[in-house]
């Protein structure tokens, strides 16, 4: 029993045990039980990744380099914070009625279920396994987000579902396509899927087939990145779920998503020779940040509200890596880290907030300072952090981007600014009067437990300040290696 | 065995055999005739993998024959014939769809996807650049279905029809994606037929029909 057979077997064992398990309370300090052990676990391999090098498991089916295993260790963190925060958030949504036991028990094996989809899509070498662990993935949510059976609930579950199945379908024809040009020099087998060996012999695959191929991958996988305008699904899912599903959804399924699509374009790049695939993820993910940061304006609901603003910093992501240069590349995947952290306790204190005013929209959500000052200071640091204010991260990241543009693309600064300045301004917009003012009169405190939204927030004040240095040699080797596979 | 030429004229009959059951399913008002052909289509699909199995000598591709024929053959439309019938849905009419249009859009998709697959040169002797065009088409005409419909019903039809395209484009285009792979995606697929029936009980319980126009929920 390896390290690795635990990283993937922690989750799906108690997904399993979990959907046995009726009493929620019992189920959910299971589930952060789980998400720890995987923590733990994931943490020892990142320190064997880094110590040794890539590593691949049960012959070459499994591997871990410096660029996944980050996302391994990141992915197994927000899941386990989560598990944390779930805990208080969804006994009591059970207290308030609003879910059901049962209910309570497809959540927490659903819950589980979908990071091991996750990690399974993050540690695979082989690219048909990653489109069926992102799909699993998909379907371990599906039913989640419809849990609480309003009609919004349904109607936003329907539109995730259909939406996503439709995009995903189009990935499987572009790895389709790949596997039809690979299987000619690998021969007819799983090796003509399996990364490692693509990218070594990505000179022999047909640069045609190879970039229409990437056509379809990047609108399927960027319909799971949510991508405009394939984002259709994507507030809706996140506004009408349970929230500590909205968190891992918009903290990490992106990131996983975006993570199939990096990886994609590093292989079309090494078989074309072109930027082809550099230009279409600019592209989309310029225009992603510019739709979304002007779409936030309009929102009355305020998990709608962040869940443009997922949008929004996706595009940032999708763009930096579009880049390519190790620069860009550094900027985004800090981007893709602090934005997972900062997003995910945005979406925790949020969820206490509703909790607490008993409405998601905004017009009802008032004086938070005053009646809760934990939720409202919360949600005012997590939206300064957001919105790119140093000394957080996502300011860090941010102006490395911009330097990365500056360098390559010039004119491409002429919509950053403009577009992140409209994103700020809409951020506060809505967030100053929830946080300020007067509580509405017949609303009360509820228990909450910010412990992990603090944590979110200083690990990225602490690498807005000073990254540590194995840290920033850990993102140079990443970014390193997605560049190197673009040679 | 049979010889290469053979095989390369049965498998564009396929191709265009499976083209054809595409545009049935678009034609198709009555939710039994669209199911039927929509079984018709997964039979198809079956009999290519075997042909494509015995001309090539790949055995694992027998194994999926067999899924393709248990699942979309059998299992799924009978499935949702089921479920048409407890529902009461079975008499239902799409009335809105203008047929006609639909068709011509079809085939203007047809058009386009041959269009797209011009930059591919002919990647081996069996598959043609035919192959991969049709089944584009038919991924996208699946995609029409879903468009134009408004029953939740006739949507999964759509979305199942376009999973089909995939099928066959692995197994015509590429002689079957690895085995692993195969099963896995297989299994998601039946995962979510699964889920799709637990929504048609979610939507039929909250909406009281199965028209997705109620789902436009004011937000």
């Amino acid at each position: 029993m390896s390290l690795f057979d635990l990283l993937l077997g922690i989750p799906l064992l108690s997904g399993v045990v979990m959907a046995l398990i009726n009493r929620s309370p019992i189920a959910a300090r299971l589930n952060i039980a789980a998400g720890f052990l995987t923590f733990v676990v994931a943490l020892a391999l990142a320190f064997q990744v880094l110590e040794q090098g890539s590593i691949l498991a049960h012959e070459q089916a499994f591997f871990l380099d410096p660029y996944n295993v980050f996302l391994v260790s990141l992915t197994a963190f927000v899941a386990a914070t989560t598990a944390i925060f779930s805990r208080t958030y969804m006994l009591h949504e059970e207290e308030i009625g609003r879910v059901t036991a049962s209910n309570l028990r497809l959540y927490h094996a659903m819950f589980q279920l979908f990071i091991f989809g996750m990690l399974l899509a993050l540690t695979t070498n082989n690219l048909g396994v990653l489109w069926i662990a992102l799909e699993l993935a998909t379907l371990a949510t599906v039913l989640l987000v419809s849990l609480y059976r309003t009609p919004a609930a349904i109607s936003a579950a329907w539109k995730y579902f259909i939406l996503c199945g439709v995009g995903i379908a189009l990935a499987l024809f572009g790895t389709i396509l790949i596997f039809s040009t690979s299987s000619e020099t690998l021969g007819h087998g799983n090796d003509a899927l399996t990364w490692t060996l693509l990218y070594k012999n990505a000179e022999n695959l047909t640069p045609q087939v190879i970039t229409i191929a990437f056509v379809f991958l990047m609108v399927g996988y960027g319909t799971k990145v949510g991508l405009v305008p394939m984002h259709a699904w994507l507030p809706d899912a996140h506004g009408e779920g349970p929230t500590p599903i909205s968190a891992v959804l918009s903290g990490l399924l992106l990131n996983v998503a975006l993570y199939a699509l990096v990886r994609c374009k590093t292989l079309v790049d090494g078989a074309t020779h072109g930027d082809l695939a550099g230009k279409l993820m600019m592209g989309f993910g310029m225009l992603s940040l510019v739709v979304a940061s002007m779409a936030l304006h309009r929102q009355r609901d305020i998990k709608r509200m962040y869940s443009f603003s997922s949008i929004e910093h996706m595009g940032l992501m999708t763009f930096s890596f579009g880049i390519g240069t190790p620069l860009a590349n550094f900027a985004a995947l800090l981007h893709m880290t602090v934005h997972s952290l900062v997003k995910s306790g945005i979406f925790f204190t949020v969820g206490h907030a509703a909790q607490g005013m008993k409405t998601q929209n905004m017009i009802g959500i008032r004086g938070l300072i005053r009646l809760q000052p934990g939720i409202g200071w919360g949600l005012l640091l997590g939206t300064i952090a957001i919105a790119g204010f140093p000394p957080f991260g996502v300011f860090a990241s941010e102006f490395l981007l911009m330097t990365a543009a500056l360098q390559s693309y010039p004119w491409t600064i002429c919509l950053l600014l403009p577009s992140l300045v409209v994103a700020f301004a809409g951020l506060f917009r809505h967030v100053q009067p929830m946080v300020f003012g007067v509580p509405p009169e017949e609303v009360r405190a509820v228990r909450v437990n910010m412990l992990p939204v603090y944590i979110h927030l200083g690990l990225a004040l602490v690498l807005g300040l000073a990254i540590p240095g194995f840290l920033a040699d850990w993102y140079h080797n990443a970014a390193d290696l997605l560049h190197r596979g673009a040679q | 065995m049979i010889s290469a030429e053979l095989l390369k004229q049965l498998l564009s009959l396929a191709a265009a055999l499976f083209l054809l059951t595409a545009f049935a399913l678009l034609a198709q008002r009555h939710m039994h005739a669209l199911l039927r052909w929509f079984a018709v289509q997964g039979v198809l699909l079956a009999a290519t993998t075997a042909l494509v199995a015995y001309a090539a000598n790949v055995h694992e591709l027998y194994i999926s024959a067999f899924l393709a024929l248990v699942l979309k053959g059998l299992l799924v439309p009978w499935l949702l014939w089921r479920i048409v019938i407890r529902l009461g849905a079975h008499r239902e009419v799409e009335s809105l769809v203008n047929i006609f249009a639909t068709m011509l859009i079809g085939a203007a998709l047809v058009l386009f996807a041959y269009y797209v697959s011009l930059p591919i040169q002919e990647l081996s002797f069996v598959v043609t650049r035919n192959i991969i065009a049709i089944a584009l088409a038919c991924v996208l005409i699946g995609m029409l279905i879903m468009i134009t419909r408004r029953k939740a019903i006739t949507q999964v039809v759509g979305f199942l029809a376009l999973e089909n395209a995939l099928f066959f484009t692995a197994t015509a285009a590429t002689y079957g994606m690895p085995l692993v792979v195969e099963i896995g995606v297989a299994f998601d697929v039946l995962i979510a037929a699964l889920i799709f029936g637990v929504f048609f009980f979610q939507i039929r319980s909250t909406f009281d029909s199965l028209d997705l126009k109620h789902l436009e929920v004011e937000r």
